[in-house]
């Protein structure tokens, strides 16, 4: 998902030998609990796997801004419009807390959206899907935002100090996305046949990138160990993605919804609820850019950033008047 | 692009309950003005705060993690400050 940036490889190239007394106190910091904070000694590695890691997650709230946005201007009452603008701007928010946790492992905030306008950089893959009908904006405050949640309250636990702390702000704000969203698929599903039909046609398409968001299954996720060693990760895709099946079934029932999977059924045994095949050769296209939507998001990343320029510009020359003004008042004294 | 980075500040919140400011996190902003605005406007979306502080994260001056043992061991040695050092009978009662 959000950490679908632990499931890339490091590359070869930067293998190179740590300090091995360092790295084994490190590790027994770690073990102990300890928080890791900014100043502290750390692997390369581990810098470089957080860097990615919660720039990715930075990324991903400010791209998932778009397929949101895209229903401001249509929601369907003012009560839902100003729902859907403060939780747009809550990922901004969320964003930014991101961004400055990242910074505090020494790349700048410029080095990291620079990467995301290049497409250096990668973000959710659940965000390159459009959002087609308003029953999707109730869907992804359910669904997408549900994922998201039983993803980051594990996080909220991560080595990291900045962002362990980051996740625990956005894990209270993300409770007021699900909410709203599943009431939106409540009032839809409570609604005339079309309104209904619109929430299960939502579903039917939404359901399976949304299991994807969990990364690959664990057989194939080669980067997993380490980033359990360090206690980034604190449980497998597999076992998030299990986790949050297991919660979302009986919510969907409620609403009267069927899930667009033939081989889900309640395994008496394991207490778990077995479902079918994911495709992941869909899952590898979207990352590789290849999504119904990933060039338009991009596209509008960079013209927002571009039309933006001038705030930016500005800012800078408006903080230069006044330094200079402050510089000759106390010339003039 | 043009534009040169924003300098960052660190943010701290002085939330209702009396607390003291505590720190929350950081923002960029060409100068204080800013800064305080996109600090309210990022972390105080939901009443979280009475009273915001910005500082330039430059101007804060950290004790290095390295020497931590050089700074804080001396304190835990002298067990002598805290009140469970003296032994006091329980015929006293709570003190």
């Amino acid at each position: 998902m959000y950490t679908q940036a632990l499931n890339s490889q490091d590359s070869a190239a930067h293998t190179a030998k740590e300090d091995p007394q360092a790295e084994a106190r490190f590790q027994a910091r770690i073990d102990a609990e300890e928080k890791i904070e900014p100043n502290d000694w750390m692997p390369a590695a581990y810098r470089r796997t957080l860097t990615r890691q919660i720039a990715q997650h930075a990324h991903s709230e400010i791209v998932g801004m778009l397929p949101e946005g895209n229903w401001i201007t249509r929601a369907p009452s003012l009560k839902r419009k100003a729902a859907l603008l403060a939780k747009v701007q809550d990922e901004g928010g969320h964003g930014a807390y991101l961004y400055a946790a990242a910074e505090t492992l020494g790349t700048s905030r410029e080095e990291m959206e620079d990467q995301l306008l290049s497409g250096a950089a990668k973000y959710s893959s659940i965000f390159n899907y459009p959002t087609l009908s308003w029953a999707d904006i109730g869907i992804i405050g359910w669904l997408v935002d549900g994922a998201a949640i039983m993803n980051q309250i594990p996080l909220c636990r991560c080595s990291y100090g900045p962002y362990a702390r980051a996740m625990v702000r956005v894990c209270k704000e993300e409770s007021f996305h699900q909410r709203q969203g599943y009431e939106i698929m409540l009032a839809l599903c409570k609604g005339t046949p079309a309104q209904k039909a619109m929430a299960q046609e939502a579903l039917d398409r939404w359901w399976w990138p949304v299991l994807m968001m969990f990364g690959p299954p664990d057989k194939d996720s080669q980067h997993t160990e380490s980033a359990m060693r360090w206690k980034i990760k604190r449980f497998t895709n597999d076992e998030l993605r299990q986790k949050f099946i297991d919660a979302t079934i009986p919510q969907g029932h409620f609403l009267g919804l069927t899930f667009p999977d033939p081989a889900l059924k309640f395994n008496d045994t394991t207490g778990h609820w077995d479902y079918g095949d994911i495709d992941w050769v869909e899952f590898k296209q979207v990352v590789a850019g290849n999504g119904p939507c990933n060039r338009q998001r991009m596209a509008q990343r960079r013209a927002a950033h571009e039309a933006g320029g001038w705030v930016r510009e500005a800012a800078n020359a408006y903080a230069r008047k006044r330094q200079q003004r402050a510089a000759m008042s106390i010339a003039a004294e | 692009m043009t534009d040169k980075s924003w300098p960052l500040w660190e943010v701290f919140i002085r939330t209702r309950n009396g607390l003291a400011h505590r720190h929350v996190g950081s923002v960029h902003a060409v100068d204080a003005t800013m800064a305080l605005h996109a600090a309210r406007d990022t972390y105080t979306r939901r009443g979280e705060g009475l009273s915001v502080w910005v500082v330039p994260s430059a101007s804060i001056t950290a004790s290095d993690p390295a020497d931590k043992d050089m700074m804080f061991e001396p304190t835990a040695t002298k067990i002598y400050r805290h009140p469970t050092f003296y032994e006091i009978p329980d015929e006293v009662g709570h003190m």
